[in-house]
């Protein structure tokens, strides 16, 4: 949580600091690099986020990935009961303009599916890291988690990728 | 979850296999560094835009305002866009007329001087090559707006048919109007921040209407005109005044008129139901397929004389066998393909473009069924990654239009 306040914090004062320099860099992209990026969570390269908490790990959308799409729109989860596999897709998130897959960073068996986004899906916007969470899965192989990047190598990985786009 | 490419009512490339990923990166850099830009692109940029590419050239599809409050803007305040990556031309010559007429069916020599419409190029099966705002500037002077992507077809399929038509001893000849910009202003506030630029009185001059007037102290070309279903204007100024004049448009309307992107251009012309060329209307859609007849003159319907005529008045007598029309859907969102199919399972037709509307908050759609299945109020599934969702047929357009009309 500290954490937490002290990216926002951080993020509002750097946001105030381009406004009165604005030449330094196109606010849209500075912007998006301050999208922000917890600690104590593990990210894939696809822009999902997994929070692994005893025998249950939670998976949802990165704060990056939402600020790229723009509003969601809709959000199609599997059932619960179902499986994932690493890397491959289990849903789609839907903005007004475009859809993309949700890919899951890790195997399992899907115990549980946040219902409150098929009502809300402006929640994946709104809070992509609590209140906007995907689904819950029991890994099948918790050392999966081992290859996926943590905060500070995600953060250089999005920004790498923003430059070359 | 990957994206890329903005398609405006379309899916994003899926699936992108991660040892790809460098690959398809460094293609959409090359891709971008090789986009043309209009002389707003440095404006743009300092203003928050995000830019893609789009029809050849790099634009913005949004701005610092999310795509859901840009159109949602455009509708209660009033919005300004660059489209200075539309083709703006003349032509010119006493039979100036007669030869368009030959291209596009509306009728030209009809339209009032100091007015224009919307028409459709056809080709020789009757397929729309392009949609387009003609304007008769003068009996002798037509200037017309052709889509971007359409740009090099248009211009070739014109000057192959101007060649043969001086050949036989036509009096035309154009001028492409590159050295100008194109600004769009759009929405509510249009009319009353202009107004504050212009000396002219605006108040008289009515939807589809073109005027030679002063803006901002530069001669421009003013149409009432828009694909937004909002009263507003396009703007053909040019190019070394085009900076200054949106930066007092927005000016004038203190804020309230807001810079706007093609990805709210997109929502706010499929929620006034109006084509978009690529994905409503391709070369072997017809006008009368697109719901588009009442944009064929009534001396145009018995006379015919443009290509395709054959095939098109045909299709007045008989009726078309597929049919353009609006659908709201439950589920997700619609887009270009998407399968449609009757109650019973089956296939009906297809989405041609189709989204999530800011202003109703709901699913709507474009497409095209089989005649018979047309109607307000028939049910159908559309299929959606497999899956069948509710969706129900409507009439166009699902929000209201604002054109400036005498009363």
């Amino acid at each position: 949580m500290a954490l937490r306040m002290w990216a926002s914090s951080t993020a509002n004062a750097l946001k105030l600091s381009s406004v009165s320099r604005p030449h330094l860099l196109p606010p849209f992209s500075f912007s998006r690099c301050l999208s922000s990026v917890l600690d104590g969570l593990k990210y894939a390269d696809s822009h999902e986020w997994v929070k692994h908490e005893g025998s249950v790990a939670t998976i949802g959308i990165t704060d990056h990935a939402q600020d790229h799409l723009g509003e969601v729109v809709y959000v199609e989860l599997p059932e619960p009961g179902g499986t994932v596999s690493k890397k491959s897709g289990f849903g789609a998130v839907e903005s007004v303009k475009a859809t993309s897959d949700i890919n899951s960073p890790i195997s399992g068996e899907i115990v549980e599916v946040n219902k409150k986004l098929t009502e809300t899906p402006g929640l994946v916007n709104s809070s992509p890291y609590e209140d906007g969470w995907m689904i819950k899965v029991k890994p099948s192989d918790p050392s999966e988690l081992d290859s996926l990047m943590g905060p500070k190598e995600y953060t250089k990985f999005c920004e790498e990728e923003d430059a070359s786009h | 979850m990957r994206w890329g490419l903005w398609k405006l009512g379309q899916s994003i490339p899926r699936r992108l296999a991660h040892g790809n990923n460098k690959a398809v990166a460094c293609r959409y850099f090359a891709s971008d560094a090789e986009l043309k830009k209009t002389v707003l692109y440095d404006f743009h940029v300092a203003n928050g835009g995000k830019m893609v590419p789009f029809a050849g050239w790099s634009m913005p599809i949004q701005y610092k305002d999310s795509i859901m409050d840009s159109t949602l803007n455009c509708r209660e305040n009033g919005s300004l866009f660059d489209v200075s990556h539309m083709c703006g031309l003349s032509l010119k010559g006493k039979d100036s007329v007669p030869f368009l007429e030959k291209l596009v069916i509306a009728d030209v020599a009809g339209l009032a001087p100091g007015t224009g419409s919307l028409t459709v190029f056809t080709n020789e099966k009757g397929g729309a090559i392009d949609d387009s705002v003609i304007t008769k500037v003068k009996d002798d002077h037509i200037y017309l707006v052709v889509n971007a992507g359409c740009r090099d077809k248009d211009l070739a399929h014109i000057e192959e048919h101007m060649k043969a038509f001086k050949a036989k001893g036509g009096d035309v000849s154009w001028h492409i109007h590159d050295e100008r910009s194109l600004l769009a202003l759009q929405g509510p506030l249009a009319a009353p921040v202009l107004q504050h630029l212009t000396k002219e009185d605006l108040s008289k001059m009515y939807f589809g209407e073109f005027r030679v007037l002063d803006i901002n102290g530069v001669q421009c070309f003013l149409t009432r005109t828009g694909y937004t279903g909002e009263d507003g204007f396009e703007i053909s100024i040019p190019s070394e005044s085009a900076v200054d004049l949106a930066k007092a448009i927005l000016e004038k309307s203190e804020g309230k008129i807001r810079l706007t992107g093609l990805g709210a251009r997109d929502s706010l012309r499929l929620e006034a139901g109006l084509c978009l060329y690529g994905n409503d209307l391709e070369q072997h859609i017809t006008p009368i397929e697109a719901g588009l007849t009442w944009a064929i003159g009534k001396r145009r319907r018995a006379e015919g004389g443009f290509l395709g005529a054959d095939v098109i008045l045909k299709q007045l007598e008989e009726g078309p066998k597929i049919r353009r029309v609006g659908f709201f859907s439950s589920g997700p969102p619609p887009r270009s393909h998407s399968e449609i199919q009757d109650e019973g399972g089956n296939n009906i037709g297809e989405v041609s473009s189709g989204g999530f509307s800011p202003c109703l908050k709901k699913n709507i759609a474009i497409g095209y069924v089989k005649s018979g299945l047309h109607k307000a109020g028939t049910k159908v599934k559309i299929i959606i990654r497999g899956k069948s969702n509710e969706g129900v047929v409507t009439k166009m357009p699902f929000v209201p239009t604002k054109y400036y009309k005498p009363s």
